[in-house]
């Protein structure tokens, strides 16, 4: 890990990698979409919306993952203080605020017909909600702090601190009474879905993950740049 | 452990003398609860059903109101400098001052948000099981909002990122404060959890938020 502290290889590396990230997402994504759009079986009281869940479940995952992956790099950051992992967090954020909102429409779109009402304020629904503010949080304290080192370490706080919901959404079907269906993939028991589904879901799970993966080095390549850009007029201006 | 308690009387003094404690959050408090009963209307029922939510997000928005004044006037005059280079550790400074902020606004709020309730037509079943919530509640309150004044300190919009920072966190308070208030009236086997898990909000943060907070002073001052 230390070894990719270096930005410049670290770029040369995500270089090597990223046409075959981009490849395999456009292809998982393919293959997923049309297994999860043609292929997999109507539900016998959902019909089509069913649908919905294979662009639902997969991004409500990554808006957790996303974050964990933030957490963490976040933790690094703090810790050894690895000059790449406050890019990391940084750039994870806006990716992850994406997918949670995609989570939170879409099952809005298919809680309209499923359940007959967009919203309902149950434990899963609020801490997803909750997810989402906390990115706007994060991401409004890289804007609000000029120097890069003291936002770096502040946020890196932050992502720490909201880090108390992850496991809370996790569980929150678990704990409460929710309208929100329990986990019925990840179970000590195996899956609860039949495999015509479940194939179609892990196509698209993996499709996702490696659309994040694509977007996250594209950015942090983005933000080295910005940086590097930054250090420069800096150092005109001062001659 | 003296220098912790003189911490704690010196800001209770501050926040007495300067103003912006407690009176400026009981009146920002007295004020909302005026204005909730001519927003809805004065139906007394919707009223009485509406209190404990409604209390609650005002204790909420009062303690938040007055979190700026935690670290920012010590920012500004160096003494939090000071406190970071002085014998006591950061964290106890952090969690002293959280104490303080509590003892001068959250406590008291907390005490007299009950008797307000009246504005409210407050169910009076509900006065004490509101006033033990919100005690306990009110130490998580201040000690978040004093994690957030902590990553906030110095920041030119402090103000608004600091609700965007610490209402987020506030959601698990509010949630079991009132579900334990409104468990008097509804399911009384809810009481018990519901307090159960706010006291544990509140252990929680009163290891954890101090720690992040002097985190965050220690970034400031780097």
């Amino acid at each position: 890990m230390q070894a990719y502290a270096n930005p410049t290889r670290f770029n040369a590396l995500a270089l090597t990698i990223l046409p075959w990230c981009v490849g395999s997402t456009v292809l998982l994504f393919l293959v997923g979409l049309y297994y999860s759009l043609v292929v997999a079986p109507q539900d016998y009281q959902q019909g089509e919306t069913v649908r919905i869940m294979f662009i639902h479940v997969p991004a409500a995952w990554m808006a957790m993952a996303t974050y964990t992956v933030m957490a963490l790099a976040s933790a690094v950051a703090i810790i050894w203080r690895h000059p790449l992992a406050d890019v990391a967090a940084k750039t994870a954020a806006p990716i992850g605020a994406c997918f949670t909102f995609l989570a939170l429409v879409t099952g809005s779109l298919w809680g309209k017909p499923m359940w007959g009402t967009w919203w309902v304020w149950d434990a899963r629904l609020t801490s997803v909600f909750v997810l989402f503010l906390l990115y706007l949080g994060y991401i409004a304290i890289w804007q609000a702090i000029e120097e890069p080192a003291k936002a770096a370490r502040l946020a890196a706080i932050v992502a720490l601190v909201g880090f108390v919901n992850i496991p809370i959404i996790k569980y929150s079907v678990d704990w409460w009474n929710s309208l929100h269906q329990p986990a019925s993939v990840f179970r000590m028991d195996g899956p609860a879905i039949h495999s015509s589904i479940l194939i179609p879901l892990l196509i698209m799970a993996l499709a996702y993950t490696m659309l994040f993966l694509t977007l996250h080095l594209i950015a942090m390549r983005t933000e080295i740049m910005r940086r590097r850009i930054h250090n420069m007029e800096q150092a005109e201006v001062q001659g | 452990m003296s220098m912790f308690w003189s911490l704690i009387r010196r800001d209770i003094v501050l926040t007495l003398r300067q103003g912006g404690g407690a009176g400026m959050a009981l009146g920002f408090f007295i004020t909302v609860l005026v204005l909730l009963p001519l927003g809805i209307g004065p139906d007394l029922k919707f009223l009485q059903r509406l209190a404990p939510g409604a209390l609650w997000i005002t204790l909420l928005l009062s303690v938040l109101l007055s979190t700026d004044r935690i670290f920012a006037p010590d920012y500004e005059d160096g003494s939090l400098e000071l406190m970071t280079m002085g014998p006591m550790p950061l964290e106890l400074v952090a969690l002293a001052k959280s104490v303080a902020h509590w003892l001068g606004t959250g406590l008291p709020l907390a005490i007299l948000a009950p008797g307000l309730g009246v504005l409210l037509n407050l169910d009076a079943l509900l006065f004490g099981p509101i006033l033990l919530a919100m005690v306990l509640g009110s130490l998580a309150l201040s000690l978040l909002a004093c994690l957030g004044a902590a990553i906030t300190v110095g920041l030119r919009r402090g103000g608004m990122i600091i609700s965007l920072l610490i209402l987020p966190l506030y959601v698990p308070v509010l949630i079991f404060g009132v579900s334990a208030t409104n468990a008097i009236t509804g399911v009384p086997e809810l009481f018990g959890p519901s307090m159960l898990i706010l006291t544990a909000i509140s252990l929680a943060s009163l290891v954890l938020a101090p720690i992040a907070a002097a985190a965050a002073i220690r970034a400031h001052m780097a």
